[in-house]
Parts: structure tokens; sequence; C-alpha cells
């Protein structure tokens, strides 16, 4: 059973000697800044108008459900997509009319992208042997990467041999191999088990940090991307919602679409007033836009930690569930037009509820954001996205493919 | 006799196209060189076509006419060698989908394993060229089946087992066989009614190219039918062109070209009908 | 519904679906069941036993017997001897080269196909190469008369650009040649189109991201991918060049010695009677021949779905 050794100082700058580094100290990484892109696929408005400063030494993510423009952004980054219009510079040159080939970046694919002909060690070596490396000195330096992510003792195996995590590791060790200026990422983890996943998220995390590489990171998961993100673009149709720091994303989202799509998200009927909106018999104020006139219902975004149960017995809200999540117990609660809300509840309040009793509720937050009117097609007035308690995790996003695991070979990376 | 691959790569084609190939650097050279290969591969292929049509249009004295069409039904032993080739042809897809298709089908679900020696056997076959192959089966059958012409059927069917076999095995390996067929038997199908329902629909349309190709095998096998002294319709073909070459070029024109319309149809039908089911990442 | 209790049993399927009411001991009772599923491939097997083993056995067997049942090796000594030996070396040039040929030429067209965008144009290749892969043999011969004999369509246009062909051009060993691309070189397209469509876009950006230029790519990881496939078919190209009867008898009437050619002359008695022995002889060569190139191209085919598959 060998945990991922991600290697003491020395080992992880013995593997990345060369050009940079070479004092023993954490590198630089590079400045990269998106400017103004534009992409379009025959109607589709790919890229609207992107524009994204990202710091050296950073990991950003793109965030954002399937159709956003996320990947079409890293293509255009890597070099393998042109934008229609606007400009990429990496540390102040414009990139724009390099191959993908002079970039100097580092790609890890979704999945299936190691050289099937070519055993581990190869894969990892094959950028090294592009520039013209000495095998002896080539393998050596693969040998130290293969070891960096923990798989020295499959270095001989081929593709169809590793289990998805484990492949997706050579993938990474591959492109870090060529010390890249940029490290991308395009949706690295969706093809994998949850487990691993989670290993796999904090093991690229880890070694970012160490070798202080500027990485851009795509995903549709939010919480992949809020719990391993320096900062984290939220994308919507083209074009940023928001790029901030998770912490700030989640507690001061600027939009109701980000509100929503970080972390859960509650919507109650609520009706406007002259100076905030009315929901739950209580008026708070009204953050970020206002819509509707003066009694217009609206729907309100609240999180589920911002609700409180009131006395067990009364109210207008019927218990229909509970999950239990350890020291909090997420509490399903239907209200009135059929709106089913979910609100955090420490354990030990939550052994007085029992499903079918009535609950009144009440907003706790002093401000709350107004939702988006639904588009067609909506569901039942009211609502919640999301799941889990105090982390903020995903649930179900409409496009997401399930992870399947794609062969029978254990993806526990403790062994 | 050459036998033939199936085309049930068509159905693979569909996924062929990489996502991000919209504009890479060095595409235009790329394709006038592609153009180049086409345009002659086209020329290659198409001249004989012509060639044969234009003779097919003429007479002895070079005028044009299109006796040689009109004359086919006429000239002496066609009708008869056409429905030979028909019956043998009916006969042999009968067999093959009797015998080869439940095999194959049993043995994706049963015995996956084996898949890769049961792979090996089908291609035996390739292995005896059928001049030899048509030896050995007069030298070994007896009397009674010698005297009849369906001997030949049973014969084909071996000589296309090997192509059949590949087209059904490229059909089921796009659908998950196993998932389908434990699906409908705990919603209480029984085999047959599995197979009937579940199975052989969605191998519609590797089924009818491997069909449609026995098909061709059979009515262009000339080697096994004339030795075995039995005029189909190749060894007509043949045997007509010392009397009338211009007829059995038309015959032999129709033929390729009937055949491909068919094959060609059916490709449109499969396009539409045949999809690969898998979660698709519309990512842009 | 199969009900607790009720074992249902189809013939031919094995035990597909059952139930019973005790429960089953860990593993399978492996050894009964298995053996009684195997039946299923029982049909199949007798088949292939009946209507291929007993020829190929007959053959085998008849090359080693005189025409009156006794053992000899006499047939095996005459088999390679002149004129059959001209005979297996032709055959063996002819397959040679109408398998080389196309296996490169045929990578090349099914590259060009398959990096065109539309279906139509593709469709239009994979059916048309599966009908002249098919039809080889007589169809496929009379085009050709229509071009290029004396009198062709192609011959007189030659003739006009101040090019002539010799007469009976067709029938001579690049004339026959020419006819075998008509079918190898569309089996080749129809085998290698798939294995093109298994290299994945992936490779192909991630060997440019981590520096490739487009020729690296290819001596790496695209070629080296698809060399099993290209490999195997030109085996398979080969095999068939061999064993082609019908498209020779068609259109020579023996011009050139080939060694299938030469079995169907023996067969038909237009040599010396009871020379059948030998004719078999000469099959049990091509038999030999053919085996090892499918044991060849077998252990290629594995090796490429193993890396194109996933």
């Amino acid at each position: 059973m060998e945990a991922m050794a991600i290697g003491n100082e020395t080992g992880v700058h013995a593997a990345v000697s060369g050009t940079r580094g070479q004092d023993g100290g954490p590198s630089e990484g590079a400045t990269v800044q998106l400017v103004d892109l534009h992409r379009h696929f025959g109607h589709t408005r790919a890229l609207d108008g992107l524009t994204l400063a990202i710091r050296p030494g950073e990991l950003i993510s793109l965030l954002g459900p399937s159709g956003c423009g996320k990947t079409t952004a890293l293509r255009v980054l890597a070099g393998f997509e042109a934008p229609d219009s606007g400009q990429v510079i990496v540390d102040g040159n414009d990139v724009g009319h390099v191959p993908p080939q002079s970039r100097d970046m580092g790609m890890v694919f979704q999945s299936y992208s190691l050289f099937p002909n070519m055993n581990a060690l190869d894969n990892v070596g094959f950028g090294l042997r592009m520039r013209g490396v000495k095998t002896k000195e080539r393998r050596r330096r693969a040998s130290d990467l293969l070891e960096m992510v923990g798989l020295s003792k499959e270095a001989k195996k081929y593709a169809h041999q590793l289990s998805g995590g484990q492949q997706q590791r050579v993938a990474l060790a591959r492109a870090l191999a060529i010390e890249p200026r940029v490290l991308l990422l395009d949706e690295p983890l969706s093809a994998l088990d949850a487990k691993v996943r989670i290993q796999l998220r904090e093991q690229i995390r880890g070694l970012q940090t160490r070798l202080q590489t500027t990485t851009v990171f795509v995903t549709h998961d939010q919480e992949e991307a809020l719990s391993i993100s320096d900062r984290v673009c939220v994308m919507r149709s083209g074009r940023i919602e928001q790029v901030d720091v998770p912490s700030v994303l989640y507690a001061n989202p600027a939009t109701a679409f980000v509100a929503e799509f970080v972390g859960t998200m509650n919507r109650i009927p609520g009706k406007v007033t002259a100076s905030g909106v009315s929901v739950l018999g209580r008026e708070v104020g009204i953050r970020g836009e206002r819509r509707g006139t003066s009694g217009q219902a609206v729907e309100v975004l609240v999180r589920p930690e911002e609700l409180a149960v009131g006395a067990v017995g009364r109210g207008a809200g019927v218990v229909i569930g509970k999950t239990f999540y350890g020291a909090v117990t997420r509490v399903a609660v239907l209200l009135d037009g059929d709106s089913a809300v979910q609100v955090d509840v420490s354990t030990a309040d939550a052994a007085a509820i029992d499903p079918g009793s009535a609950v009144e509720l009440t907003v706790i937050a002093r401000e709350v954001m107004l939702a988006e009117p639904r588009s067609s097609g909506g569901t039942a007035a009211g609502g919640a996205t999301g799941s889990a308690p105090g982390t903020p995790t995903p649930g179900f996003v409409p496009g997401e493919p399930f992870p399947a695991d794609r062969n029978g070979v254990d993806d526990d990376l403790s062994k | 006799m050459v036998v033939a691959v199936v085309p049930s790569t068509i159905a693979e084609e569909a996924s062929a196209q990489p996502k991000g190939a919209g504009r890479r650097f060095s595409w235009r050279k790329l394709r006038w060189w592609r153009g180049v290969v086409l345009v002659l591969t086209a020329v290659f292929f198409l001249l004989p076509l012509y060639a044969a049509l234009r003779f097919a249009l003429e007479d002895n004295l070079g005028h044009l006419t299109t006796a040689a069409f009109t004359a086919i039904v006429h000239e002496t032993g066609f009708l008869g060698a056409l429905y030979l080739s028909l019956r043998l042809a009916a006969v042999t897809m009968a067999i093959t989908l009797v015998l080869v298709v439940p095999t194959t089908i049993y043995v994706h679900l049963r015995y996956p394993r084996l898949l890769v020696a049961f792979d090996a056997i089908t291609l035996l076959p390739i292995g005896i060229p059928p001049i030899v192959l048509i030896i050995g089966v007069l030298q070994s059958t007896p009397f009674f089946l010698k005297s009849s012409p369906y001997l030949l059927s049973l014969e084909y069917v071996v000589l296309a087992t090997p192509f059949a076999y590949r087209s059904l095995d490229a059909g089921l390996r796009a659908i998950d066989l196993k998932t389908l067929v434990e699906a409908s038997r705990s919603l209480g199908s029984r085999w047959f009614s599995t197979m009937w329902r579940v199975i052989l629909p969605n191998l519609r349309a590797a089924l009818a190219s491997a069909m449609i190709l026995s098909l061709a095998l059979v009515l262009g096998e000339f080697t096994m039918a004339s030795l075995d002294l039995y005029t189909t319709l190749p060894v007509w073909i043949v045997n007509a062109s010392a009397r009338t070459a211009h007829v059995s070029v038309a015959v032999s024109f129709l033929s390729l070209v009937l055949t491909w319309l068919l094959l060609f149809g059916l490709s449109a039908l499969d396009r539409r009908q045949f999809r690969k089911f898998r979660v698709v990442d519309e990512e842009t | 519904m199969t009900t607790a209790g009720r074992r249902l049993r189809v013939p031919g399927m094995g035990i597909l679906a059952s139930r019973s009411r005790t429960p089953q001991p860990g593993r399978e009772r492996s050894g009964l069941r298995g053996l009684r599923g195997l039946l299923g491939l029982l049909p199949f097997g007798a088949y292939t036993a009946i209507f291929l083993g007993v020829p190929t056995v007959a053959v085998i067997v008849g090359a080693f017997q005189t025409p009156h049942g006794g053992l000899t090796l006499k047939n095996v000594t005459v088999a390679v001897h002149s004129p059959y030996s001209n005979g297996f070396v032709e055959s063996i040039e002819l397959a040679l080269v109408t398998s080389i040929v196309p296996g490169i030429l045929g990578v090349f067209i099914a590259y060009a196909v398959h990096t065109s965008r539309g279906s139509f144009l593709k469709r239009v290749v994979s059916t048309a190469s599966g009908v002249f892969a098919n039809f080889g043999g007589v169809q496929l011969a009379f085009l050709f008369v229509a071009s290029l004999s004396a009198t062709g369509v192609v011959t007189v246009w030659l003739q006009d650009l101040g090019i002539a062909l010799t007469t009976r051009w067709l029938f001579t060993f690049k004339g026959v040649a020419l006819v075998y691309m008509y079918f190898q070189l569309p089996l080749m397209v129809l085998i290698v189109t798939p294995a093109l469509n298994g290299l994945k876009p992936a490779w192909r950006e991630a060997s440019e991201n981590l520096g490739a230029k487009g020729w690296q790519y290819w001596r790496y990881v695209g070629g080296p991918v698809l060399a099993p496939t290209v490999l195997g078919c030109t085996l398979l190209l080969f095999g068939f060049g061999l064993s082609a009867y019908a498209t020779a008898r068609a259109l020579t009437a023996g011009t050139i010695p080939l060694t299938p050619m030469q079995i169907g002359n023996v067969m038909n008695g237009n040599v010396i009677a009871g020379e059948q022995n030998v004719g078999m002889a000469l099959g049990l060569g091509l038999i030999v021949i053919l085996v090892v190139v499918l044991v060849f191209y077998t252990v290629l085919q594995r090796r490429a779905s193993r890396w194109l598959s996933r």
C-alpha cells in the first residue's frame, strides 16, 4: 500500500530541473491574460468577450455548466482553437500566432489521452524527447516525475493496464515533465470515480502549490473548483459572471446565477415591498439586482443555513425528510405552494423534528438575493439546488455525465 | 473468389471528427493534398465503370444502342442462371441467419472470453481458398448431395462466415448487449422474446449489411460453381462472353451498380437509426 | 416471469435464466454447467466441421494418395517442380505486388476520406468499397475487358494519346495485377477506416501540446498504433491475392501460370486424367501458406484491438 508520495522538497525540485528553479527555490509561474476573446461555432457564441487576467502561480478554475465556453477558452489558450478576435498574452507576449507545439503549456485531457503504444515512462518522457533530451536523462526525469505522482512501480505498464485514476496521474506527470509555463486541465477528473476524484484533486493541488505553476482548471463540478482553487471564474454563455476567491463567491455572489450555481440555494416565494422583499412573514433587504415593482411576486434565494426552524408543531411548513450529515442535519420542508426547501439545523435540535410535523420557518439573513425569473420549462415554484451542507456540493447538474468505472482495476489511490 | 468485409464501419464513422478541428494551423496544405488523392482515386475506380457502360451501349459496329441491355433477359440461359443464383443466395442467407447470428450473440453473451478464439475460428475459411475447398467437397461429398445445387449454398455459408461474423461483431460491440439482455430478462421477457424484440432490432443495420454482402458474395461467386458444374450468374457471364461480350459486360455492370445502390440506400437508414449510445459531452 | 423453484432451460442457449429455491453456492458448479453451456456452440461447430473441416481433410489426405488409394509422396514431389513451382512463384509474386501496393496506397486513401467532413463521401466510399471488394472476380474482370482489351475504351484512348499497349496487355501479369488492385484496394480501405476512427483526437492534441510536429506524431504515435492493423490487412490481402481464381480465370486462359489456375485445370481434366491428386497437393501447398499468414494476422489483430479500442 503505497500512499501517493508528493515527495520531499528536494525530490520535487530534482525532478523539475532545467531552466527554472535552478536555485532550488519555487519558480514563478507565468502571467496569462485573455483579452476580449470571441469565438462562435455556427450560431452559438462559445466565447463572448471573455477577458481574464491570471496571476502567476495561481490555480484558477473555469467553472460553469455545459456549453458555457470554459473548454473553448482553455483550448484557445492552448492553441488548438483560434479565436475570432481577441488576444492571448503570456508573460507579456501575444501568443496568438504561436502553434500549440511552441506554447510551452502542458495539458491534461479529460480521458484516454495516454499514447497506447508506449508505457507510462515513455509517455511521461515524450515531451522531453520532442525537446531533444537524451535518452538516459529523459528516463531519469520521467521516472522522477512518476515517483512524484506515486506511480514508480507502474512505469513499465501500458495505458490499458492502468486504472482511470492512474492514467490521469501519468497524464499529469507527462504534462509537468516539460516544465510548462502554464498547466491546463480540461475536466481531468470527470471520468473518474467519486473517491478517486477527491484524492486526485488534492494531489493536483499539492503538486501545483509546490511547483508554483500557473494552472487553469476547467470543471463543471463546483465542489471541485471551490475546494482547490485560489480563485474561481464562473462562466455562463461565453462570458464571465464572477471571478473571486471561493469564500467570496459563496458568501457574496454577484448574480443570482452564481448564487445558485455555487453551493446549495433555496428558492422561496416572496413579494417585493417598498424597501425590500417580504418572505416567510419577514421583511428583509435586497442584495444585488432589484427586480420587479412593489407588490410583485418573486422568488427569493436563501441558503439552508440562513433559515431557522421555529417551534415544532405549528406553522405553515410540513417536514418531509431529514438527512444526517454529522454535526448538521438537513431538513426538507414543504411550504405552501408546493415549494420544498432545505434547512440546516444542528443535529441536536433536529432530533425533535420528525417527518410529518408542522414547523415554522424564518429567514435569519438580513439581506437576500432575488432569483432570476425562470425561463421556459420551469418546474415547481420553489425548490432547492445542491446537496450536502457544510461543503458546497454540486448535486445533479443536468448534462453532467455520470462517472463510470471504466475498468475493473481498483482505483483506490491508497494502494 | 474474393469475399468482402462488411461496411458496418458506416456507423463508426459518425463519431470520427475531432472536436477541435475548427482552426488548425496547417489545414490548407492538407486540404489540397487530400483533394488530389480523392480525385485520382475516383478516376481510377470510375474509369472502368464508365468504359464498361460505354462498351455495353455499343454494338459490334460501334454504334450507340441499348440493345445489349434489352437483350439481357432474352439471352439463352440468363434467366435460369439468375434464378439459380437468387435461390442459392436465399438459402445461404437463411442458413447464415439461423446459424451464425444466434451463435455470435450467444458467444458475446455467455462466453465473452472465448471471443478471441471464436474470432480466429471464423477466420479459418480464409485459409482454405474456394478453389481448394471445392476439390475437397467434390472428393468427399456423397452423391445425393452432389446432385443438388444447394450444396453450393451450404458451402457459401462457410465462405460468408468471416464477414457476416465481423459485421455482427461490430454491431454487437456498439451496443451494451449484456445490460440490454439483463434489463429485458429482469422485466420478464423470455430469451426468445428478448432476441426478437430487444437484440435483433438493435442489430438491424449490422444484420442488413451482412445479408446484402452475403447476397453479393453468392451472386459473384464463380470458382466453386463452375467446378461444381452449375450455371450460376457469374458462370453464365463467362460462358456468354464468348457469344456476346456486350451483354456480359452489361450484366456485370448492372450487378455491381444495383448492389451498390442497395447498400448505399441501406447506409442512409443506418445513419438515422443507429447511434452510439453514450453520454455525450455537449461542451463547446 | 420465472418463479422461484423453476429452472428455465432453453436448448441451444444453455441455462440462460434459472432461479432455484436453494441459494447457489458461491462458485457456480462450473464443470457441469460450463459443459452444458458449450452445447450452444455445437450447431455452428458441427456445421463448420462438416462443411469446412471434412473437405479440408479430404484435400490434405488426397495430397498423399495415389488415384488408387495408396499412400505416396509423388504428388508432393510433382507439385514442387516445374511447371507447378512456376505457378507458386508467379502466384506469390502477384500476391506480393497486389498486397503491398494497395497496402500503402490504401492507407493514404483511407486517411483522405477519413479527414473529409460530410458523411456523404464516406458512405459512398464505404459502400462502394464493400461492393468492389466483394464482387471481385468475374464482374470486375469484365469491366476491365471493356476498358483494356484490344478494342477496349481505354485502349483506344491511349492509342489516341500515342501509347500503344501490347495486344492482350490485360492478360499479362501487369494486367491481371491491375485488376486485382480493384478489389484489394477497397478491402484495404474498408479495414483501415475503422482503425483510423480509433485514433483518438486527444492523442494528436496531446502530442502537439508536448511539442510534436505533424510528422513526429505519425512517427511516434499514429504510425505505431496503426501499424498492426495495416500490416495485418496487408497480410490478408496477400492471402486473397494468392487464392483468387475467378478473376484470373475470366481474364486469362492460362497465359500466366498461377497456382489456383493450375489447380482448376487439373480438376477440369484439362491435363492428364488422374492428376487430381497433384491438384490436391497444390491445394495443400496453398493451405499451408495461408494458415501461416492467418496466424500472423491474428497476432497482429490482437495487438491492434488492444490499443485501438480503449
